[in-house]
């Protein structure tokens, strides 16, 4: 049976039930401080017993090949190069040589400058370009820089774009400034998806973690992201599960699908299945699909990779034996 | 594509190394037990696992002797440290064989791999530790300031954490000087008696520890025996009172820990995702095979339909099936009779008119289960509102007030457990002051440490075990 999920777009005006409270610095603090607590112990027991969850044999298998799926092939570092794009676009587009059936990544995730290329790389490939926008990774700029930003990945042919929240502005309470920057940096996107970036590691606590997450939702992100990478802790069981609650609320709430992306930290397959129990388990299974959960990743794919053939050859493969980007 | 689903993982039936026959560990030695030999079952597929030797009334009296002399001659005169180095090698030896005991346990009693392997074993392996610690220290206890152990302990303990109540009565016993009977559930003999081995294989003197598998008769043997000094029950309330009467005006000590209804109290300013974990663990938790589980959700009115929304769709995701998988959630029911005794309480919540919501869960076609189960609109008058279920069978009631959750909470003749769940400390501490159980557990449930003291009062019993004040149950003071 095919799935097909709506693809989870939304826009400005398609808030459910929640219209207006965007509209003023108050509403939205009311409305977000009363959003239910949450409560740190019983969080983190409940992952920690999701963690518990044994994935053997084939569903291993069928597992590993969703991830793949799911992830977001990233390279942000000051030192990338069209060269470095390019040997990262042919493994996105087929991540093992040997293994024809492995599916291609969702996407890759580059910095602005470097769109154009990747988009004539990966065309016709069904893998999305993303870019991060939004003074990446800290978000300290005006807007106008920001959208500038932004606009120079959507030039560029970007079909997502991640944007960061203004952390300071979130640990100050204003709340009005991230929403309307949220609304017009999703102007700017055009018909790219947004992701938003939360960077949970900067935030106090799971309160926050939920508080931001709805921020961002009420704001028309499609997707909220964990993590710049660029800050420790990044993904984690706890803050992704906080995370998946609230596009499984706000399914609930408005019957639209919105998604999660977990970025950073994310690097072993064991890491990996335990996140898509989360999913399965938490959101539900309609969300176990590229459009409403990605992995942000660099390094997890080698390791995927490896456990794959594993499965399939019945031993261990040295990493040498695969090639990498 | 196909959804994602997870495929079985078991674990190995083969690690307990199940015997074909298990006999009474009576004065340092397995012994044929006079009484009719006894089949134990593993509920998951009623099939036979093994043979168990039962004690006689003159075994009963062997052991109580074999308890007798090792308290006078060999325990009772040790000092704490040199106890404390057997109860720390029980402890290692148990931790080291946790895996077997674990899937022993599972396989005897039902209960799911992941909660024998997470909780029942190393919380067991944590109490002893524990205990072994304050052997040589109970003089700084704060009881007193010589404080002396009472002789002989007879133990009969229940069938729902077979083990762990095994080591709930016998480490402080031993800990505090005192020697042991204990005999374990007719259903559920087999963690018990390897536990005596490990206490044999850790040198043990004996006599010390006796384990006599049996049914009630030898139970009430034990607990009625004029050379036992103390009886240690946990169990049914109606057996429980039965015990107290035959022990009333003899001078012997009791520590009954019998049943429970507790309430989960739910207000509207909850943490509502973990109340919802709280809640779906406090009752379906070893298929609510627990006495302090909370079996009535009392929550806020304002909140209650859609915390209702919230629980049912978790309890969708519990995987009810074999107990040896490791992603089972919810086991077996332990035993015919007890799945026959949840049915006709289910049947009552039909009759009464209270609205049965069933997990749509598929159930194994062979075994003893039964699905995890709702009933919302219940009234405080109804039966599954008022009696102790022992499954898988949740009642909804709902309140307006603090006040009125407190006094529907304390609608109960039981006493041992509770739950609060909101974020506002002051409201938590105001209600835990006023809801009369012996346990009670804010924004958590099912919490079992060995420092913690835990017991009930009124019908759910009298007495510790637990913590530093547990002590005083096995001390002359």
């Amino acid at each position: 049976m095919t799935r097909t999920v709506p693809a989870p777009r939304a826009t400005a005006e398609s808030t459910g039930g929640f219209a207006g409270v965007g509209r003023d610095e108050a509403s939205l603090r009311r409305f977000l401080h009363g959003l239910p607590g949450v409560d740190q112990v019983g969080l983190e027991r409940r992952a920690a017993t999701l963690a518990t969850r044994s994935i053997k044999k084939g569903s291993k298998l069928r597992a590993i090949d969703l991830a793949i799926s799911m992830i977001d092939l990233t390279t942000l570092e000051g030192s990338d190069t069209p060269g470095k794009v390019a040997s990262l676009c042919a493994q996105a587009r087929r991540p093992d040589a040997e293994y024809p059936d492995v599916p291609p990544v969702a996407a890759v995730c580059l910095y602005p400058d470097l769109v154009r290329g990747a988009v004539e790389r990966l065309a016709g490939s069904g893998v999305q370009v993303a870019a991060v926008a939004t003074a990446f990774p800290s978000g300290r700029s005006s807007r106008a820089v920001k959208l500038a930003d932004t606009a120079l990945a959507v030039e560029g042919g970007a079909g997502e774009i991640d944007m960061v929240i203004d952390r300071g502005a979130f640990l100050t309470g204003r709340y009005g400034k991230i929403h309307d920057e949220i609304v017009a940096v999703r102007q700017a996107c055009g018909n790219a998806h947004l992701k938003v970036i939360l960077e949970t590691g900067e935030l106090a606590g799971y309160d926050d973690v939920r508080r931001a997450s709805w921020l961002a939702l009420l704001a028309g992100g499609d997707v909220i992201k964990t993590s710049t990478g660029k800050i420790s802790p990044a993904a984690t069981l706890p803050v992704v599960q906080v995370m998946l609650q609230a596009v499984r609320d706000w399914h609930r709430l408005t019957g639209e699908y919105r998604g999660v992306k977990a970025a950073g930290g994310i690097r072993s397959t064991k890491d990996a299945i335990r996140h898509l129990v989360a999913v399965n388990e938490v959101a539900g299974p309609a969300w176990l699909t590229a459009d409403l959960f990605r992995f942000g990743a660099s390094s997890l794919l080698a390791d995927l990779l490896r456990q794959r053939r594993t499965q399939v050859e019945g031993h261990y493969a040295g990493t040498e034996y695969i090639g990498a980007s | 594509m196909d959804p994602w689903t997870y495929a079985p993982a078991p674990e190995s039936a083969s690690l307990a190394e199940v015997a074909p026959s298990y006999r009474p560990f009576v004065d340092g030695a397995f012994v044929d037990g006079g009484g009719e030999p006894l089949k134990t079952v593993n509920p998951a597929t009623e099939e036979v696992l093994a043979e168990v030797g039962t004690a006689s009334p003159q075994d009963v009296d062997r052991a109580v002797a074999a308890a007798r002399r090792a308290y006078e001659k060999t325990w009772g005169p040790m000092s704490g440290a040199e106890r404390a180095k057997y109860l720390f090698r029980i402890a290692r030896v148990l931790a080291e064989r946790s895996r077997e005991l674990a899937v022993l346990e599972t396989l005897d009693n039902g209960k799911p791999i992941r909660e024998s392997r997470d909780v029942d074993v190393p919380t067991a392996a944590a109490h002893l530790f524990h205990h072994a610690g304050w052997a040589d220290k109970l003089a700084f206890a704060g009881l007193g300031p010589d404080p002396r152990p009472l002789g002989v302990v007879g133990a009969v303990i229940p069938w729902n954490f077979p083990l762990l109540m095994a080591v709930w009565k016998i480490a402080p016993a031993l800990a505090t000087g005192n020697t042991i009977v204990l005999k374990p559930a007719e259903t559920t003999p087999l963690t018990a008696l390897v536990l005596a081995e490990i206490a044999a294989e850790a040198g043990l003197p004996a006599g010390v520890l006796n384990v006599l598998p049996g049914a009630g008769d030898v139970g009430s043997a034990v607990a009625g025996h004029s050379d036992v000094d103390k009886v240690a029950f946990t169990g049914s309330t109606d057996v429980g009172k039965e015990i107290g009467r035959r022990l009333a005006g003899t001078g012997r000590r009791l520590t009954l820990e019998l049943g429970g209804k507790a309430a989960n109290i739910v207000y509207d300013d909850a943490p509502l995702d973990q109340a919802v974990e709280g809640v779906v663990d406090g009752i379906f938790f070893n298929q609510g095979h627990v006495c302090c589980a909370g079996s009535r959700l009392l929550v806020q009115e304002s909140i209650a339909e859609e915390f209702g929304e919230l629980l049912r769709a978790r309890i969708e995701t519990l995987r009810v099936g074999d107990p040896l998988d490791k992603n089972t959630d919810v086991g077996a029911i332990n035993s015919r009779v007890q799945l026959d005794r949840i049915v006709d309480m289910a049947a009552a919540g039909d009759a009464e008119g209270a609205v049965r919501w069933t997990s749509s869960c598929p159930l194994p076609e062979r075994g003893l289960f039964f699905p995890p189960t709702v009933f919302t609109g219940v009234e405080q008058s109804m039966r599954v509102a008022r009696e102790e279920i022992f499954g898988p069978v949740l009642s909804v009631l709902t309140f307006r007030t603090p006040t009125e959750a407190v006094a529907k909470a304390n609608n109960t003749p039981y006493g041992l457990s509770a739950g609060i769940w909101t974020d506002k400390g002051s409201k938590a501490l105001w209600t835990a002051q006023r809801v009369r159980a012996g346990v009670v557990w804010i924004n958590t449930f099912n919490r079992f440490d060995p420092t913690a003291p835990f017991g009930g009062y009124r019908e759910s019993g009298f007495g510790r075990e637990g913590g530093r004040i547990g002590l005083d149950a096995y001390l002359h003071v």
